[in-house]
């Protein structure tokens, strides 16, 4: 996984409430077998039309966005399915970032795992940052992971909140499962101990 | 782990769970049960393969294939090059990796959440995992049970545990008793419809009350189903008498001694008088019609009584904005009248209500009538157990002498996987669980409802009160 430190990128403005797993990434490019090679699905019923050209009026086909690294959305963004294949679009497209109100659980845990930092925020600094996005060449939104802060264009500063185990994993880039293991011994005992218990498990 | 506290089912699942508590308060959580499909495994088996590691305890492990499949003649090959090397890639790493799997050839064989339970392989108290946000679906037995990504079910298969971060408990009591007609998917609908798609954002639901405790496990699963559509990871119900009857003689539940120690475990999985909720929602199950789902998101409900809202109800600009979306994307003006809505397709199926209880509920209405001439129906069982049971009581026979469509089991339209899917701009009424744009085909239109109001829309051609129906 690659570390999340400090991100200079554009931003593009998704002002869409429930922003669900299926728009991010319909179904028919879930029958991959690899994690890499989904940017081409991201959004797609939204950025394609029915002849599978470009929709021109949507939002990561303009000039100005064709190389946004951070989206910002409207609230519950993620919700739906558990697909890890919606971190996995976003990410192949180029995008490390996402600001919004609120996540659903599983999408916002399928994130850290794959190197891309959630952020919330307030309604009244999503309003300003929404408004930072829609600034086409200018918006250029400046992301400091350890300072936990995004700074906009204009240099106005928007603090946000991250819980300090996701933080450390994602500004190191660590992997859970060789942390976990570490742990073996005491799974082990857990084991011993339920194996009496609950017999049935 | 016990505190003196009064504690909720969900704190007493996880306090019998808990490995270890790391430095920043989060828990190493111990999985009893990994429920696996073809969609969300392969990356996760490669991980495996790739860093040397094996699956920790393949015995607590189970492997089925649901999502790709074709629900017509499977005596022929996958037609779909990628479904195709996606369901053999499961077949290879279930085979390379010591897994037990299902195949689409097994009578066992179904969607992930109906074959668990089927097979007793979903207990209470057990905690359960999937990568499928559906696996709230378990919660019906009190098993804690919930959606994980593929870099999860990594993490799972390389330890047998999660970190987790202990959710909120929240409480919705259902009280009354549901009129004829009235179901748990119903129950389930009103609840979204209240709390709204992000409500149980940050926790897990319990559900309890005279008309939850009324619910067959069948009635039960459905409602658990849908609390990831509420927003919660997990939903629950505490286990009775109706859950130890369910799973006695199941193939995988203990048995004999082992079954009565295990009752004597599960008995006393019940929340404490006291225990403290976050949040508590009531509903009264008594006065509730039929409800199906009008928009693009299963909190855009109306009962069948009700009418569409309109763009000009909303009391905030975000709010108009999404109404304003979501209607022209159903192809709706507001207003309507949901009796008025005609449809094209019927989905009578999936991991929500794909049961034997469902299929049954469903032949009740259709016997002895035709469905509409211009509506396509189509009724696919959750398993191959489910179908064999519905064959058994001619269930079949009704439904194809009626002009329904009668299928091999596999999620099929719920999320159009394979090849069962809506062609744009056609309008569905569907037994599935997500109402989002494309979800069942590009620009297809879905209104959830129950078996028994799909059913009787098939027949019809648009809404009708089942209540009424004859």
């Amino acid at each position: 996984m690659d570390k999340f430190t400090v991100l200079t990128g554009v931003a593009a403005p998704l002002p869409i409430t429930n922003i669900d797993t299926d728009m991010i990434i319909p179904k028919q490019y879930l029958k991959t077998i690899a994690r890499t090679g989904l940017g081409k699905g991201l959004f797609s019923e939204l950025r394609y039309k029915e002849d599978g050209s470009e929709n021109p009026d949507f939002v990561l086909n303009q000039p100005a966005y064709r190389k946004a690294q951070i989206v910002v959305a409207e609230d519950n963004f993620g919700c739906g399915s558990s697909r890890e294949h919606a971190p996995w679009a976003l990410l192949d497209f180029g995008i490390r970032a996402i600001i919004s109100t609120s996540f659903a659980d599983i999408f916002y845990n399928n994130c850290f795992k794959n190197g891309i930092l959630p952020i919330k925020v307030s309604r009244e600094d999503l309003a300003k940052l929404m408004d930072d996005a829609q600034r086409g060449a200018n918006a250029t939104l400046t992301i400091d992971l350890a300072a936990q802060e995004v700074r906009g264009p204009d240099g106005g500063v928007v603090k946000f909140d991250i819980d300090p185990h996701r933080k450390h994993c994602l500004l190191e880039g660590l992997d859970d499962i060789g942390l976990t293991l570490v742990k073996a011994p005491k799974i082990g005992e857990f084991e011993a101990k339920i194996s009496q218990e609950r017999p049935w498990i | 782990m016990t505190t003196g506290k009064p504690r909720t089912l969900y704190d007493k699942i996880w306090d019998d769970h808990v490995v270890d508590i790391q430095p920043d308060g989060t828990a190493l959580l111990y999985i009893d049960r990994h429920l696996i499909h073809e969609v969300t495994s392969p990356q996760a088996f490669e991980g495996l393969r790739m860093a040397g590691r094996k699956v920790h305890a393949p015995q607590k492990t189970l492997a089925v294939v649901d999502h790709n499949v074709p629900t017509t003649d499977r005596s022929k090959p996958i037609e779909d090059p990628e479904s195709k090397a996606q369901v053999e890639q499961l077949a290879i790493n279930a085979r390379d990796f010591g897994v037990e799997y299902y195949n689409e050839h097994d009578h066992r064989q179904g969607v992930v959440h109906i074959v668990g339970p089927e097979q007793g392989f979903t207990l209470p108290g057990a905690t359960i995992v999937c990568g499928d946000s559906h696996t709230s679906t378990h919660g019906a037995f009190g098993a804690l049970a919930h959606g994980i990504g593929t870099s999860e079910v990594e993490h799972v298969l390389a330890t047998q545990t999660l970190i987790q971060a202990k959710a909120k408990n929240m409480l919705v009591k259902v009280n009354g008793k549901l009129g004829e007609g009235v179901t748990a998917k119903d129950i389930v609908l009103a609840i979204i419809g209240k709390i709204g798609t992000a409500g149980g954002t940050g926790y897990v639901i319990e559900y309890a009350g005279e008309a939850i405790e009324s619910l067959s496990m069948e009635g039960r699963m459905t409602v658990c189903n849908m609390s990831i559509e509420g927003g919660a990871r997990a939903g629950l119900i505490a286990p009775d008498e109706k859950t130890f009857a369910y799973i006695k003689d199941r193939p995988k539940a203990p048995k004999g001694e082992a079954f009565e120690r295990a009752v004597q475990y599960w008995s006393q999985l019940k929340s404490d008088p006291g225990a403290h909720y976050d949040t508590i929602v009531e509903l009264d199950a008594g006065n509730l019609p039929p409800v199906l789902t009008w928009g693009t998101s299963p909190e855009d409900v109306v009962t069948i009584d009700g009418v569409v809202p309109t763009v000009d109800s909303a009391k905030t600009e975000a709010q108009r904005a999404k109404i304003a979306r979501a209607l022209d994307y159903m192809g709706l003006k507001g207003g309507e009248k949901p009796t008025d809505i005609k449809i094209d397709r019927v989905f009578i199926g999936s991991c929500t209500n794909g049961r034997i209880e469902d299929l049954r509920a469903a032949a009740k209405i259709a016997e002895g009538k035709k469905v509409a001439a211009h509506v396509n129906a189509m009724v696919v069982p959750g398993s191959g157990l489910v179908k064999e049971q519905a064959e058994a009581e001619g269930l079949d026979k009704i439904f194809v002498a009626a002009g329904f469509e009668w299928r091999e089991p596999g999620c099929s339209m719920c999320l159009a996987m394979n090849p069962d899917r809506l062609a744009p701009g056609e309008r569905c009424a569907s037994t599935s669980n997500r109402n989002f744009e494309g979800r069942q085909g590009f620009k297809g239109r879905t209104h959830l409802v129950s078996p028994a109001m799909a059913a009787a829309a098939a027949i019809a051609g648009h809404f009708v009160d089942v209540r009424t129906f004859k």
